[in-house]
């Protein structure tokens, strides 16, 4: 690990491997990146992997807007030798209710209006994009075919090399232990591993944000909650979009390789680090799921998992700096779609730390926003 | 002893040959978790029964550290894969 740093980034997930490619990328020269255990191994390796712009709100529909046009051609960028298994055959958002259904066409109008070309299917319509669909009791659908989902692993490790390449430090099992300033500027951090002096430290650490910014006193209206994810076996293609129901709570998609990888939200489940999984996950998820697509009877669950979501109150991430601390930067708070965004909030955050003017306005996502009261609600989080 | 063939194939649910697994610790993985996130080796339906010995034996002997000392993967379950109709029936048998 080196001693001297221009700009140190804590936290190994996508994000944080987005923002020390892209402060490279922009002319930075000493990056290190501290990571407490390996490669994705926050949120970013246990996430649904999906990649929408069918957002609520227009900030969201923007920032998933700029991230989708990086992802399209982010294999070249990175000059990755993997495959990303980017794949975009869509989102088909269902709705089963008249509340939900006026609020997809609501977000569709949002989404026309900044030039998302999302659309309403009816429940026909819907299953000619996805035949294996059972449309019973459905109302409609919106659908966005440049929507899809990516490898989470394979994309933060695109980034890492690339990173790598650039002359980036990264280092595995290395835990932060405390951040110093004098004050009012960023001094340096420690590690169980040693001390990097660095006048910016940027905030990447997904659930454990908050006990980072804590260091550095500054308190975070985030909190972590559960969420419950499967994998079946591979099967031959059934299934091109990502199907995702917002009263149901539910997504699912089948990845590139013929596996289906489906995920659950349960608004009861408490809140904290808990990432044990349930068996009546598997229950829930599988009835709802045989419902919906009739087709997976007979398919087997391979493995279940759980990751955590890092849940602002308005489900918009906090990103930027804050005025109380020079060269403390942050990109947390993703609520759910912290995979889809890192491309673009990389960007945004190097632009923001090397003296640019970010390319898209984020300055209504700072921190300050819940203080000063302007803040939106995305209604359309699973 | 003779060097193993890299086109041998290591883990038979994904197909994945020892060659993979090699190029994977070359670019720096140490551990079993970082194998399977890259290579899938140990994902597929047996949750590595097979392999798993076979990917700590290469990691072993790649950073010269025991077998003992390599971080293991995590095991998820259901031990045995399970149909998603099975799962369904059980959940609606048990709010009967």
């Amino acid at each position: 690990m080196r001693a001297n740093a221009d700009a140190v980034i804590v936290g190994g997930g996508v994000n944080g491997a987005s923002i020390a490619y892209n402060l490279l990328k922009q002319g930075m020269r000493d990056v290190v990146l501290l990571e407490k255990a390996t490669f994705c191994n926050g949120s970013s390796g246990r996430c649904g992997a999906g990649v929408r712009e069918q957002w609520g709100s227009e900030g969201n529909c923007r920032l998933a807007q700029a991230a989708l046009n990086i992802f399209e051609n982010l294999p070249d960028e990175l000059d990755y030798p993997y495959d990303m298994e980017f794949k975009q055959k869509g989102y088909l958002m269902l709705a089963h209710t008249e509340r939900e259904w006026d609020r997809l066409r609501q977000n569709v109008e949002i989404q026309n209006r900044l030039h998302i070309n999302s659309r309403l299917c009816t429940p026909g319509q819907a299953r000619e994009i996805a035949p294996v669909l059972n449309t019973e009791g459905m109302l409609g659908a919106t659908f966005n075919n440049r929507d899809g989902h990516a490898n989470p692993f394979h994309v933060t490790r695109a980034y890492l090399m690339a990173a790598e390449r650039l002359g980036a430090d990264i280092n595995y099992f290395t835990e932060v232990t405390s951040i110093k300033s004098n004050g009012y500027r960023v001094k340096s951090v420690t590690t169980d591993k040693g001390v990097v002096a660095t006048p910016v430290v940027i905030n990447a650490a997904g659930p454990w944000a908050k006990p980072v910014a804590a260091m550095v006193g500054i308190d975070l209206p985030l909190f972590t909650q559960r969420h419950q994810i499967l994998v079946t076996e591979p099967i031959g293609k059934v299934l091109d979009p990502m199907v995702m129901s917002l009263s149901l709570g539910i997504y699912c998609q089948q990845t590139p390789h013929g596996s289906l990888v489906m995920g659950m939200g349960d608004p009861r489940e408490p809140k904290g680090y808990d990432i044990g999984h349930s068996w009546t996950f598997l229950e829930k998820m599988c009835s709802i799921m045989t419902h919906l697509l009739p087709v997976l009877k007979n398919v087997r669950v391979v493995r279940q998992w759980s990751g955590l979501y890092t849940v602002t109150p308005d489900a918009h991430p906090i990103l930027g700096s804050v005025p109380e601390l020079e060269g403390y930067y942050q990109a947390v708070g993703f609520s759910g779609h912290g995979f889809m965004l890192a491309p673009v909030v990389g960007e945004l955050i190097a632009e923001m730390v090397t003296g640019k003017k970010p390319h898209i306005g984020i300055g209504a996502l700072d921190l300050g926003r819940f203080q000063r009261g302007e803040y939106n609600i995305e209604p359309s989080v699973v | 002893m003779a060097e193993i063939d890299d086109d041998i194939i290591v883990c038979r649910c994904e197909d994945v040959t020892l060659g993979e697994i090699r190029r994977a610790i070359s670019e720096g993985a140490t551990t079993m978790d970082e194998i399977r996130r890259v290579t899938r080796g140990g994902m597929g339906p047996c949750q590595g029964r097979t392999c798993r010995v076979l990917i700590a034996s290469e990691l072993a002997k790649k950073t010269g550290k025991p077998v003992g000392q390599i971080l293991p993967s995590t095991s998820r379950p259901p031990m045995k894969a399970v149909t998603m109709g099975n799962l369904a029936r059980l959940g609606e048998a048990e709010r009967k």
